[in-house]
């Protein structure tokens, strides 16, 4: 892919799901392809269940802005709850994608009538791979499939090799997961619809 | 060696393992904790073979190096903001006791109120204790600093300290390209102490000296310290011409012809320079100057560089309450008494964590460009009116 200015991405999940660690890995995934790279949660304290943010900057150059994340191209989320209690779309650029985590459509959600909207079922996916519990399924390896899939300015062997990488046990099932969440991703583009 | 993508705190780790440390004690503190995880991870796993002491505070953590490094050891131990403070005792001993102990402290706010993001507060008010003091900008430089802060502790038999901020290095992962000990001993040879306890060779050390010897003793901590200013541009040469990386004592970024030099350390540097790039691009004549080291203060190099400029611009993040930032107060003692007439503006931004953000920096230097002599010692940037009222 081709990054011609810093790109900035943005995970909001809740503390517990894995976010951070999903920051990490697609940080990796995009370093694997001589990418420059920088990953870091919102700076608090964090604690299971209160919503928690992650952030990526990739460049073609060493990262130098330190500092948060305000204006994300690319929002992911990992709980779809959390588009009830917070607003995700702070700062968002308008030609990114926002991927969310759900069994629903993109174009069910409002998002759709002015946003690029991917939706991928990463609970589903998890579960069928047994990461995590029925209950709480971890859906952050997931979740990086289908953000290969939808913006493409990663590949998804990249991804996998990340994950394979960071994950200490079920990689095979980790791996499995980003690889079905690429290919199970819905994806909906205002702009392209007929109405 | 190999590039990883790490956050700053393991870089630490990786530089103490590369470091070859034979002793490391430590209490966890947030934001360093992961400093001491992965320590402990490699001493477990074999990775690292060196002893890793568990303690129940600071204080008995530097209390523990102080002995481990008077045995002879390569000690270090990691720590943060009020952690650090507990430790200040034990930080004056080690300097005493001439022990080349390596602490990296992450740079967090000063508590109450708790606080666990970052600012300079902790590290600088231990400025007068006689340790080097070297601040880092990236996850590579604080890895590479590890090494370099051995090298030169061990040639002058005083502690170092290495710095990172909190959050913007300690959790932000990037890629840094580490080493093992065997690539990096043809920089940092083994350890040999000339003089260390041991049953076969009873010494004392630190006893009762009356005023005939503690002055000389004084003197000559003054006179080494000093030293480790041409002790880091060695190891710094030595660093590049093995590994191929180099930051000085002190570096100056697009300062060509400028009229406005603005002095950082610290990640601000970092950021500052994409600030730097875009006021050059529309023609400001203005320049950046990090600083890496605080003790021993690099006076001669801060003259040579800021007598040029019209304007000097200090950005802290830290306040030495009353007096303004303490690199502001560092850097006009160091022109004073000199032919050198330039007005220093000094900005506070950042403290507690608050963002120092690209907009901050063209802020503070906007405010500086408008006026032509700086008329209060200190200038807070960015405070809101609405919350003096909540806190007054």
């Amino acid at each position: 892919m081709e990054v011609d200015t810093v790109l900035e991405i943005r995970i909001h999940g809740r503390g517990g799901q894995g976010a951070v660690i999903a920051s990490k890995v697609l940080a990796a995934a995009f370093f694997k392809e001589g990418h420059f790279v920088q990953a870091f949660p919102a700076f608090g304290v964090e604690r299971r269940g209160a919503p928690v943010a992650a952030f990526i900057r990739v460049d073609q150059s060493p990262v130098r802005l330190r500092c948060n994340v305000y204006e994300p191209q690319h929002l992911i989320v990992l709980d779809p709850a959390l588009t009830e209690t917070i607003d995700i779309t702070e700062g968002f650029q308008e030609s990114g994608w926002i991927l969310l985590n759900t069994h629903n459509k993109p174009d069910e959600f409002d998002y759709a009538k002015s946003f690029r909207v991917a939706t991928v079922d990463a609970f589903a996916i998890a579960i069928r791979h047994h990461l995590g519990s029925r209950s709480t399924p971890i859906v952050n390896t997931a979740i990086l499939g289908a953000f290969a899939r939808c913006t493409g300015l990663v590949k998804i062997d990249s991804v996998v090799d990340a994950i394979a990488d960071a994950v200490p046990f079920n990689a095979a099932g980790n791996r499995q997961a980003a690889i079905d969440a690429f290919e199970e991703t819905i994806m909906y583009d205002p702009q392209l619809q007929t109405r | 060696m190999k590039k990883i993508v790490i956050e700053g705190n393991h870089a630490v780790s990786y530089g103490a393992k590369a470091a070859d440390v034979d002793v490391i004690a430590a209490y966890p503190i947030t934001p360093q904790t992961q400093v001491v995880e992965k320590l402990s991870e490699m001493c477990a796993s074999g990775e690292l073979n060196a002893k890793f002491i568990k303690v129940e505070s600071e204080h008995s953590a530097m209390a523990a190096v102080v002995g481990s490094s008077a045995a002879g050891a390569r000690s270090f131990t990691a720590t943060s903001s009020q952690g650090l403070l507990l430790m200040h005792e034990i930080l004056h001993w080690s300097v005493g006791a001439r022990l080349p102990i390596v602490l990296a402290n992450i740079n967090r706010a000063v508590g109450p109120p708790w606080n666990v993001w970052t600012d300079q507060n902790d590290s600088l008010s231990q400025r007068d204790v006689g340790m080097l003091q070297l601040y880092c900008e990236s996850n590579q430089e604080v890895f590479d600093t590890m090494l370099h802060a051995f090298w030169v502790s061990e040639q002058l038999m005083l502690p170092s300290m290495i710095i990172l901020d909190a959050f913007y290095l300690s959790h932000t992962c990037e890629i840094v390209e580490v080493m093992d000990a065997d690539e990096a001993r043809a920089f940092l040879p083994p350890y040999e102490p000339k003089h260390f306890l041991s049953p076969e060779k009873p010494k004392s050390f630190g006893n009762l000296t009356t005023p005939d010897f503690y002055y000389e003793l004084r003197y000559q901590i003054d006179r080494d310290l000093r030293k480790a200013l041409d002790l880091m541009k060695e190891a710094d040469d030595r660093f590049e011409k093995l590994y191929g990386r180099s930051y000085g004592i002190i570096e100056e970024y697009r300062t060509d012809d400028a009229d406005m030099l603005v002095v950082t350390s610290g990640t601000v540097t970092s950021t500052a320079r994409t600030v730097i790039d875009e006021l050059r691009d529309v023609g400001k004549r203005v320049g950046l100057v990090k600083m890496k080291l605080f003790r021993p203060f690099p006076t001669e190099d801060v003259r040579r560089i800021l007598r040029r400029a019209e304007k000097v611009v200090v950005i802290d993040r830290n306040i030495g309450f009353s007096i303004g930032g303490i690199w502001a107060q560092e850097i006009k003692a160091a022109l004073y008494n000199t032919n050198i007439d330039v007005p220093v503006f000094g900005f506070i931004a950042g403290i507690g964590g608050r963002d120092v953000t690209p907009r901050v920096i063209k802020e503070i230097i906007d405010q500086a460009e408008h006026m032509d002599v700086p008329d209060q010692d200190v200038y807070w940037i960015g405070v809101k009116n609405e919350q003096l009222h909540h806190t007054r």
